[in-house]
């Protein structure tokens, strides 16, 4: 993939967190290199992180030309915009499939993501396993749309990944982590069988494979995180 | 185009629906709006958003789109003149993350202080929270006339239904919103044609959250 030394593209972000994947992803797709800053304490947060995203002081927080963009959705779409002629889109070109596109984006950040930090934060085994199968049940719906958006291709974007891939495929590696932790599968063949299927074509993409964490890394993540939520 | 290619799933005392109403005046679209009964929802609502099973929904050419500031982004790509978001993708992007604190903090902290907090203490946290979030919004508006700068914009848009909503935060809130600059950019705002007509009398929606709270348990 080219890569071209854009000026003054700094990324802050943190190597575990899905929605900061999500804006990698996106560079990624359009060759941006960029600088990268990790958020190693998320309890001592940076001076440039509060001053970058001072409503909400979280990562990501993109610095394009000294202006800085927050909230990962957001992040993606400037990218695409930004970074649009001759590079390819991430969102659709048809004005109603966008809209569909940001709906279901919507939607994994409003139902799917508080099914995961449940499941996170659940310690007992009846816990983890109504977990997951809440996760599933909020999965449920984009199986569906897979089918509709992809027509037949690997992904929702079709041919390649889009802004829905880009959205849902950035919690695969919690899923992923969850599932070996917990032993509760979340993608089963007999329950989410295109997406178990989409699953494995987007963490073989290219721009993708490279930037996933490694599952080990992320189950000790979760096992953190579990901790720190049931002693809060 | 023709009246019914545009079909809006509609409900009056809804700031969400009110958005939609805007945009499509603002953009000049002919548009039916059907008035949806939410507490038994109509085939083609539940037809429309099954996910969400909610208002507002535009149906363009029998085609549903959900999600408010969906539906008016969707408004701005179609209809493009005159432009809700400014031109410069950083600006954009400011608009739309803006609009989306509209609907993350302010909407979430307005709605605890009439449908939530039942206790003086959530009651107390629920105004700090809305207070601080409106601080916060009067930061970003700054010296403009709207938070687009000089045009009435995505952000002004996502805003001024709630304002049909102040007697009932205020009512129930227990305090008196006191921002001139916030009051002035309201008027501004209500002087327009698609803003005026679109939402309703402040009176009207403090009758219907009254109403709504009874039924809630509220008030007994």
């Amino acid at each position: 993939m080219a890569v071209e030394r854009e000026e003054g593209v700094k990324l802050i972000g943190l190597w575990l967190s899905p929605f900061v994947l999500r804006v990698k992803l996106a560079l990624n797709i359009k060759g941006v290199e960029y600088e990268n800053h990790e958020e190693l304490n998320t309890w001592d947060k940076s001076e440039l992180l509060l001053k970058s995203n001072p409503v909400y002081k979280k990562i990501p927080v993109l610095i394009h030309k000294g202006h800085p963009i927050c909230e990962s959705m957001i992040i993606v779409q400037y990218i695409d915009e930004v970074w649009s002629s001759e590079r390819r889109q991430i969102l659709p070109i048809d004005h109603f499939e966008r809209s569909e596109a940001r709906f279901w984006a919507y939607y994994i950040d409003d139902k799917l993501f508080p099914s995961l930090k449940d499941h996170v934060s659940a310690t007992t085994q009846e816990a983890k396993e109504k977990g997951a199968m809440e996760a599933a049940a909020a999965l449920q719906p984009l199986e569906k749309f897979l089918e509709q958006s992809s027509k037949g291709k690997p992904f929702f974007g079709g041919d390649d990944i889009g802004l829905v891939d880009i959205a849902l495929g950035s919690f695969l590696a919690w899923i992923k982590a969850l599932e070996k932790l917990d032993g509760f599968k979340i993608l089963r063949d007999d329950n989410l069988p295109k997406l178990a299927t989409w699953a494995e074509h987007f963490c073989s993409h290219d721009a993708v494979k490279e930037l996933v964490p490694d599952n080990d890394k992320m189950v000790q993540v979760v096992e953190f995180f579990r901790l720190k939520f049931s002693t809060a | 185009m023709s009246k019914s290619n545009v079909v809006l799933l509609d409900h009056w005392v809804s700031p969400y629906a009110m958005r939609v109403r805007i945009a499509l005046w603002e953009k000049g679209v002919d548009f039916e709006s059907k008035q949806q009964d939410l507490s038994n929802k109509s085939e083609l609502l539940l037809r429309s958003n099954p996910i969400y099973k909610k208002a507002p929904v535009l149906l363009h050419d029998d085609k549903p789109l959900c999600e408010s500031l969906i539906i008016v982004g969707y408004i701005d790509e179609v209809w493009p003149s005159p432009p809700l978001l400014p031109s410069s993708s950083y600006e954009r992007a400011t608009a739309r993350f803006w609009a989306d604190f509209i609907d993350k903090k302010f909407a979430e902290a307005a709605t605890k202080l009439w449908r939530s907090a039942r206790s003086t203490e959530e009651l107390e946290a629920a105004k700090k929270e809305f207070f601080e979030t409106l601080k916060q919004l009067e930061e970003f508006l700054g010296e403009k006339d709207y938070f687009g700068g000089e045009n009435f914009g995505l952000v002004d848009l996502a805003l001024i239904p709630f304002w049909s909503w102040f007697s009932a935060y205020e009512k129930f809130g227990g305090f008196k919103i006191e921002s001139p600059k916030l009051y002035a950019w309201m008027q501004r705002c209500m002087e327009r044609e698609s803003v005026a007509k679109a939402l309703p009398a402040q009176e009207k929606v403090l009758e219907f959250v009254c109403t709504l709270r009874k039924i809630l348990g509220f008030d007994q």
